[in-house]
């Protein structure tokens, strides 16, 4: 497990080591002046004693290896450079945005989470077929719908329609919701489609029919085999939607005229403010790698055999070898063999 | 465009589902065509819609006679009529023509998006997948750093690189960021469709007989990986309109006055609460398009898998 853990650590530090050298390639293949025009130009406000500390700093007339040496030394210790509109560290820019986005990304990573359960579950077990259909339906049309346009739809039906919420941010957290339901959507729209499909897969599997032969129910089958086997692709899939829930942000906080890492983007988008840019993919990355991390942690707990081939597991999802392991356990935790009072739809195959 | 082979009159001539199998074989054409509409409604309307839309793109005269772009200070904001179907906007223009016209903006950008994804994110996969090695290693590694920045992230850094070295944003640069960012979700898919070619008993026959490789991936290899490759082409043309859209949205892709989708709903917000149409209809514009390329989608991912 130690070791487990120790490996997938290293990956993560590598992973953000190259996506900081990517993002400071792509900074240094701007035009060599970039940052002295940006100084120079007027309607930036930037002292004299400042633009001599930023031109020292980006050390522009040294080779592009002595700068980025430097560069990553400040980036280990903290130091992520200087705004090139108003000379402010970026990590305070940063750590000034943050706060608000965290409250949004979180709350709409929970609402996307519950979006896909719910739907997952609705598009499997409803009790009618047009209902399975129309919600199974739903992740598609979710995935289909830019986020912009759902925001602007949401603003419109509950801040100026019902006048529910605040147009604007007023720091409320009503103000929070119909942000963080644009991005859920977002957000709900792959984790549902892969929910409901590793839900099908599981119930078709072997020891879902043994189960069921031996009497068990559907929730019972649901709760103790089929949620687990469901989950993995499911987490996976969580870990990627991290990344993209921050750049679904700059999407939604410019919808709702949020402050926030999205404002931030977009501002130094309009004044190519490239360190801070930079920064903003940091930060993304940060985010990402963690929450990958984190889910690479959960993995072993949800599912042991993880710790004997990682590779297998992650890549196939929902496997067969998964029911044999599976089987075993539950078909120990039943009662004995009886008849089952109705065969389940899926036992009806020859 | 190879997704508009899939038309309902080449695909009824095999049995689909069930449903066809079990009927009667002595059955009319117009029978037989009527229960292939029956079953695949779907995805008829989504060809129907993605039809539309190109055609839309590559001859817009044809569908309406209005200047998208000529200001008419006397038909300001004029709601939906029988002369103006989706009304005008605030400088008087048709928003019907200006739609019909955005869908070549939207449907280009996505197209080369797409093109880059494919061409960047075959040849990666293609050399990962079939050489191996220490060089597959790298290019995979560097693949899953692409994929941790997010990719409209990333779109975005392109863009302003470009805006900085060129003064000005534009739909191609957008769209080419767009392409680059997605190629990494190509190289993956190709990379595995040539690991599992290559592992197949007839590459190995064609490689003892003698073949070289050009010759083995030429004949082999890319027939083989097509079916799946273009099924991901589809949903990625739905994405790829989506980020399009978006970063016209924010001003860093179409800049006005030409008619691009996300460009129309951007500029029909301000005027949402009183003219609603002015954001409706180019938003449904985008959705429709954007569903019926991932309906087509899964029905060849369907048919690739079968």
């Amino acid at each position: 497990m130690r070791t487990y853990i120790l490996k997938r650590f290293g990956q993560a530090a590598l992973v953000l080591w190259a996506a900081y050298t990517v993002s400071f390639l792509l900074l240094s293949a701007l035009p060599g002046d970039a940052v002295h025009n940006r100084i120079q130009n007027p309607e930036a406000q930037i002292s004299p004693e400042q633009a001599q500390v930023l031109i020292e700093y980006y050390g522009l007339d040294r080779p592009l290896w002595e700068q980025y040496g430097s560069a990553l030394t400040a980036a280990v210790h903290g130091d992520l450079g200087y705004s090139l509109t108003d000379g402010r560290a970026v990590t305070e820019l940063v750590g000034a945005a943050l706060p608000s986005t965290l409250a949004l990304t979180g709350l709409a990573l929970l609402f996307g989470v519950v979006f896909a359960v719910l739907i997952g579950i609705v598009a499997n077990y409803a009790p009618w077929k047009s209902v399975r259909e129309v919600v199974g339906s739903l992740p598609s049309l979710f995935g289909s719908i830019p986020t912009f346009v759902v925001g602007i739809l949401l603003l419109q039906l509950f801040s100026f329609g019902f006048r529910l919420i605040p147009a604007s941010d007023d720091g409320s957290f009503v103000a929070l919701l119909a942000p963080a339901v644009t991005l859920g959507i977002l957000v709900a729209a792959p984790l549902a489609q892969v929910f409901t499909t590793s839900i099908r897969s599981a119930r078709a599997q072997p020891f879902a029919h043994v189960l069921h032969a031996r009497g068990a129910g559907q929730v019972y089958v649901f709760r103790r085999g089929v949620l687990r086997n469901s989950s993995m692709p499911v987490l996976t899939l969580l870990g990627l939607a991290c990344g993209e829930l921050i750049a679904g942000a700059v999407v939604t906080e410019a919808v709702f005229a949020r402050p926030g890492i999205g404002q931030l983007t977009v501002g130094a988008v309009s004044t190519q403010d490239l360190p801070v840019l930079q920064g903003v993919v940091l930060v993304a990355a940060l985010a990402y790698v963690t929450v990958n991390f984190v889910v690479d942690v959960a993995y072993p707990f949800i599912d042991p055999r993880v710790l004997v081939n990682p590779k297998a597991q992650r890549r196939s999802g929902v496997n067969t070898k998964a029911s044999a392991g599976a089987a075993d356990r539950e078909l120990a935790a039943l009662p004995p063999l009886r008849v089952p009072r109705r065969l389940p739809v899926e036992m009806s195959m020859p | 465009m190879s997704i508009i082979a899939v038309e309902p009159s080449t695909a009824d001539q095999e049995p689909h589902d069930e449903a066809s199998d079990r009927a009667p074989r002595t059955r009319s054409s117009s029978s037989t065509a009527a229960r292939w509409l029956g079953s695949h409604w779907v995805l008829a309307i989504s060809v129907t819609v993605f039809s539309v839309a190109l055609l839309w793109a590559l001859i817009p005269g044809a569908f309406t006679h209005y200047d998208p772009i000529a200001i008419d200070n006397g038909l300001k904001l004029r709601p939906p009529s029988a002369e103006h179907w989706f009304g005008t906007d605030l400088l008087g223009r048709d928003l019907y023509s200006r739609i019909v016209y955005g869908a070549r903006a939207s449907l280009l950008g996505a197209s080369i998006a797409v093109a880059v994804a494919v061409v960047v994110g075959s040849v990666l996969g293609a050399v990962a997948g079939w050489f191996g090695g220490w060089g597959d290693t790298v290019l995979m590694r560097l693949i899953d750093v692409l994929l941790s920045i997010p990719g409209f992230l990333l779109a975005i850094s392109i863009v302003v690189l470009y805006t900085a070295r060129t003064g000005h944003a534009g739909l191609v640069p957008a769209a080419i960021a767009v392409g680059l960012t997605t190629s990494a979700t190509f190289a993956r898919l190709i990379r595995s469709e040539v690991l599992r070619v290559r592992a197949s008993n007839y590459v190995e026959a064609a490689i003892t007989s003698g073949a070289t490789t050009f010759a083995v991936v030429r004949r082999h290899v890319i027939p083989n990986s097509v079916a799946t490759t273009v099924s991901l082409i589809a949903v990625q043309l739905g994405i790829a309109i989506i980020w399009i859209a978006s970063l016209s949205f924010l001003g860093l892709g179409a800049q006005p006055p030409e008619p691009e989708w996300g460009l129309l709903v951007s500029d029909g917000r301000k005027y949402i609460a009183t003219r609603g149409w002015l954001t409706l209809f180019p938003a449904l514009a985008i959705v429709a398009v954007v569903l019926a390329t991932n309906n087509i989608s899964r029905h060849l991912s369907k048919r690739a898998t079968r």
